[in-house]
Order: structure tokens, then C-alpha cells, then sequence
């Protein structure tokens, strides 16, 4: 069982994410790498999620391959230039993480360290020809590598595009994506099953696998925050009201995103749980959705 | 085209000048005039403050255009009254800056930050069209740079940000790749939306650039 097989296979495939905390305590980490192993095929690291300063993708990626847990190194292009990112992916092979998701990278300007510079020296396109290069052997300039890397890539896809200009946006970069490398893709959060049938149809000639995106609601405050400020997620407010109906806001939370998984299952090719400090809550999820 | 510039806030300006007690001023009579950062009334406004600091001002100039060889010519009149003073305080952009500690000895002490090159595209709104990347992709982005107008540079389309054809780091700024899509798609070009751009050269022309006509 491994990420790429799954999917080769078409059995429908279930990550989960795993976001790094600030500092060297990784007993969470180790934890959660337990209670997800077996349940999940994969669990991504985030790579300084929403700019915020934390411990490595790269490096909690090889604590997961330590704990028996498939990574998928997220990989964004915002602190590392072409010779950083090249480097860093050549490490990662040799740690035993085979799996990368490649991204543009949320700006500094939204993180912890303001006034920091942006890279983008590559961007998420650009990644992934370089990765396709490396497996191939060969550094982006053609130097030839002694012994190379067989990554699976993967890139991200934000399905939920409000206007028909920003889902041809959307469209046109997936295809970009593909033709660069990406084997796989993970969308930003979904929450109605209907626009995401229309997005899978649109995206379906493509022939690459789609995992679509979850994240469980913990709160009233946070559907409305992510509706108003998230680009390209919408709560319906039917959802919002279910979840302010309910007492016992948590278990609402997880019974929402239970049905939602079960919702999604047979439109796409595997779910994508980001649980945003739910790590421990993703086996209770995924009873629930019975999987 | 204009050079875009910004005061520094007078704790700046002071520390700037804390060397010397008696100042002359120059300002700018293109860009920063333009910019109602270095023209006549901000130049006289800048003596006041000083005067405020305990500073002396032994003159001041507005010169036409600070960043061109006529320069010279300008302090050579003002002569006496920079030799007066201890330092030169400019209210230009620093090619200003720049042309002047070329003919002086005295130090130059910049008021000013120079922020962008910037067309003024309605009265008084200057935006930063170019980045002088070296690698201009205007032909195929329906002549809207990405490198510039977009706030990560990307040059191979939008990333997951764009909202509604806006900026997630601004609901104000338009995003990059929305205006780059209407404009190709009213041109009957949207295939140019999937052109792959490699990575940039950073080194097309290694800094400092010069190049030479003859």
C-alpha cells in the first residue's frame, strides 16, 4: 500500500494533513503518526502553513517514515530558491519521503514574520517540472545527478472558483500542472458536493486523480470566517445552521464532515483531510463516514 | 514615467542629518514635484522643520531635473551656500541622490525613499507597471505584468488567492491573472493562458547593470 499504488489502482485514497507545531516538541507529532497509521494511505506535513514559522516539512516528514506513516512533503516555493528546493527534494528522497506536493506558498505578508521576503523564485508549475527532472536525473540546468530520486507529485486545485473567469483560471493552471508532472491533485476545502460533480466533469478528461479536500467545521465563527475571507470556500448556509442548532458543537463538527465525505466518495478519486488541530479527531471522522 | 518616492518620517531624517548643524536643500523639479514629495512648497516646508531640529539652512534649490548632467550646472550657482553648509539634504529619488554625490564633496543625505518607477495612470495615482526584469512577458500576458502586478511575481497563472478576480492579501487590488484573463480573453487569445514560462534568468544582466551605446 503506498499513495502511488493506491491511486494507480483506483482504490479511493484517504490523507489526512499534519501540521508542525512551533518549536522541538514533537510529542504531538508522534501521536498523531500512531492514530493515523492504517487508517490513512498518506498524511502531508505543511510547509510553514499560512507563512507561520514552525518546525520543517522535511523534517517531520522523516519522523512519520520513522513512525510507519506515508508522507507527503508539501512543498511551497515561498522561503527556498531553485538551488534550496532542489537540494531539499534530493534530501527528502534519501529520508525515505517519496511523495511531494508542490505549491506556490501563502505570502510572508499573511504569516508571523511580516516583513520577511517572499522567494518565488520558482512557482508551483515550475516545481513541478523540476521535479519531473530530477526523477528523470538530471538538475534543472541538465546536470546529471549521481543517482536519482522517483518522486510522486502532486499539486493543489482550488475547485470551488466563485466566477466562471477564476474556474478557467483554475482550469488552465491544472492543465499546466499536468503537463509539468503533477500525478495528483488535493482542493482546497469543499463543502457542496454539487459544484464539486460540475468541477470533477470539467476535470474528469484529464485523467488525473482528484482527492478531494475536507476540513471539519469547529465553529460557527469559523464557517463564516473562512466564507468571507477563503478563496473559493463557501459553507451554505444551511450547513452553518446545522452546526449552530446543535450542542455539542464537536461532535456536530465531525458528524458534518462524516456526511460530507460520504457525499463526496463517489464523485472523486479519494478525500483529503485537513483537520486544523483535529489530528486526533480524524479516526472519529473517518468511523463516521464509514471508511 | 516617473520616479515614485516617499518622506522619510523626521526621526529618519534627523538621525540623517545628526552629523551636521547647518543643511542646504534640494529638491526635484520632474518627479518629485510630480509626487508632492521634493517639489517648491515641500522643499520650504523641509526648511521650516529643520529649523525646528535647531538645524541651520544656508539655502536651498529646486533643480529642474536632479538625475540629469545639467545638475552640475545648478549647484555651481548655489556654490556658496553649500560650501556654508555641512551636508546636502536631497528631496529627490535617489538617482538624484546619486548624480548629486557625483559632483559633490559635501555628503548627500536623502529626505526621501525611492519606492518604484510608476506611470500616473489617473491624477495623482501612480502605479508600478515594470519591474525592468529583464525578461519582458508583456506579448503574451496581454500587456499586464505579472511580475509586477502580481503580489508573488507568478508568471504562470494565479495562485489559490484570487477572490472574485481580486487579491487575497488586498480585497482592494485587482489580481494579476483576472485582468490578464479578461484582456486575452476579449483579445481572442486565451490559448496564451497556457503558455508554459520557465524560470526566470536572475542573472540576465548582473548587477549593477550598465550597458554602453558605443
Amino acid at each position: 500500500m503506498s499513495l502511488r499504488s493506491d491511486l494507480e489502482s483506483g482504490k479511493f485514497v484517504i490523507t489526512a494533513e499534519i501540521g508542525p507545531g512551533k518549536g522541538t516538541d514533537v510529542t504531538e507529532i508522534a501521536e498523531v503518526a500512531e492514530l493515523l497509521r492504517g487508517r490513512v494511505t498518506a498524511a502531508n506535513v505543511t510547509d510553514q502553513q499560512s507563512s507561520v514559522m514552525r518546525l520543517g516539512s522535511l523534517a517531520t516528514c522523516h519522523l512519520l517514515v520513522d513512525h510507519h506513516l506515508e508522507p507527503v512533503l508539501q512543498m511551497t516555493c515561498r522561503d527556498r530558491n531553485r538551488i534550496a528546493l532542489q537540494s531539499d527534494l534530493l534530501s527528502a528522497w534519501v529520508l525515505g519521503v517519496h511523495n511531494v506536493l508542490a505549491l506556490t506558498g501563502d505570502l510572508p505578508h499573511l504569516g508571523d514574520h511580516k516583513d520577511a521576503i517572499g522567494v518565488y523564485d520558482l512557482d508551483s508549475v515550475q516545481l513541478l517540472s523540476v521535479i519531473s527532472r530530477l526523477n528523470e536525473g538530471y538538475d534543472m540546468m541538465g546536470n546529471e545527478l549521481q543517482g536519482k530520486p522517483d518522486f510522486f507529485a502532486g499539486a493543489v486545485v482550488n475547485p470551488g472558483a466563485d466566477t466562471e473567469a477564476s474556474f478557467d483560471l483554475q482550469l488552465f493552471k491544472m492543465e499546466k500542472k499536468i503537463k509539468a508532472g503533477a500525478k495528483f491533485f488535493q482542493t482546497q476545502a469543499v463543502y457542496e458536493p454539487d459544484k464539486f460533480a460540475r468541477f470533477m466533469k470539467r476535470v474528469e478528461g484529464f485523467g488525473v486523480p482528484v482527492l478531494a479536500g475536507v476540513i471539519p467545521l469547529k465553529s460557527v465563527g469559523m464557517a463564516r470566517y473562512m466564507n468571507k475571507n477563503v478563496s473559493g470556500v463557501f459553507v451554505p448556509e444551511e450547513t452553518i445552521q446545522r452546526l449552530a442548532a446543535a450542542e455539542d458543537k464537536t461532535r456536530a463538527g465531525i458528524d458534518l464532515c462524516a456526511e460530507l465525505i460520504r457525499d463526496l466518495k463517489d464523485l472523486c478519486q479519494g478525500v483529503h483531510i485537513m483537520p486544523i488541530g483535529w489530528e486526533k479527531r480524524v479516526p472519529e471522522i473517518l468511523d463516521k463516514a464509514g471508511l | 514615467m516617473k520616479s515614485i518616492t516617499r518622506q522619510k518620517s523626521l526621526e529618519q531624517i534627523e538621525r540623517g542629518l545628526s552629523d551636521w548643524a547647518r543643511v542646504f536643500i534640494v529638491g526635484c523639479g520632474t518627479c518629485t514635484t510630480a509626487t508632492m514629495t521634493g517639489g517648491l512648497e515641500q522643499v520650504l516646508e523641509m526648511k521650516e522643520q529643520l529649523e525646528k531640529m535647531d538645524k541651520w539652512v544656508s539655502g536651498w534649490t529646486v533643480i529642474p531635473v536632479a538625475c540629469d548632467e545639467m545638475t552640475a550646472v545648478s549647484i555651481e550657482e548655489h556654490g556658496r551656500a553649500i560650501a556654508d553648509a555641512g551636508c546636502v539634504l536631497a528631496m529627490t529619488c535617489a538617482l538624484g541622490v546619486h548624480r548629486l554625490n557625483q559632483y559633490l564633496e559635501r555628503p548627500v543625505v536623502p529626505a526621501l525613499d525611492t519606492l518604484f518607477i510608476g506611470v500616473e495612470e489617473t491624477p495623482g495615482c501612480f502605479r508600478e507597471v515594470c519591474g525592468q526584469c529583464g525578461e519582458c512577458v508583456l506579448g503574451e500576458t496581454a500587456g499586464i505584468c505579472p511580475v509586477v502586478t502580481c503580489h508573488k511575481g507568478l508568471v504562470n497563472g494565479p495562485c489559490g488567492g484570487t477572490n472574485r478576480g481580486k487579491c487575497e492579501v488586498d480585497k482592494e487590488r485587482d489580481c494579476a491573472w483576472s485582468l490578464i484573463y479578461a484582456r486575452l480573453k476579449a483579445q481572442g487569445r486565451l490559448q496564451a493562458m497556457r503558455n508554459y514560462q520557465p524560470p526566470r534568468n536572475h542573472h540576465r544582466m548582473p548587477r549593477p547593470r550598465v550597458t554602453r551605446l558605443v
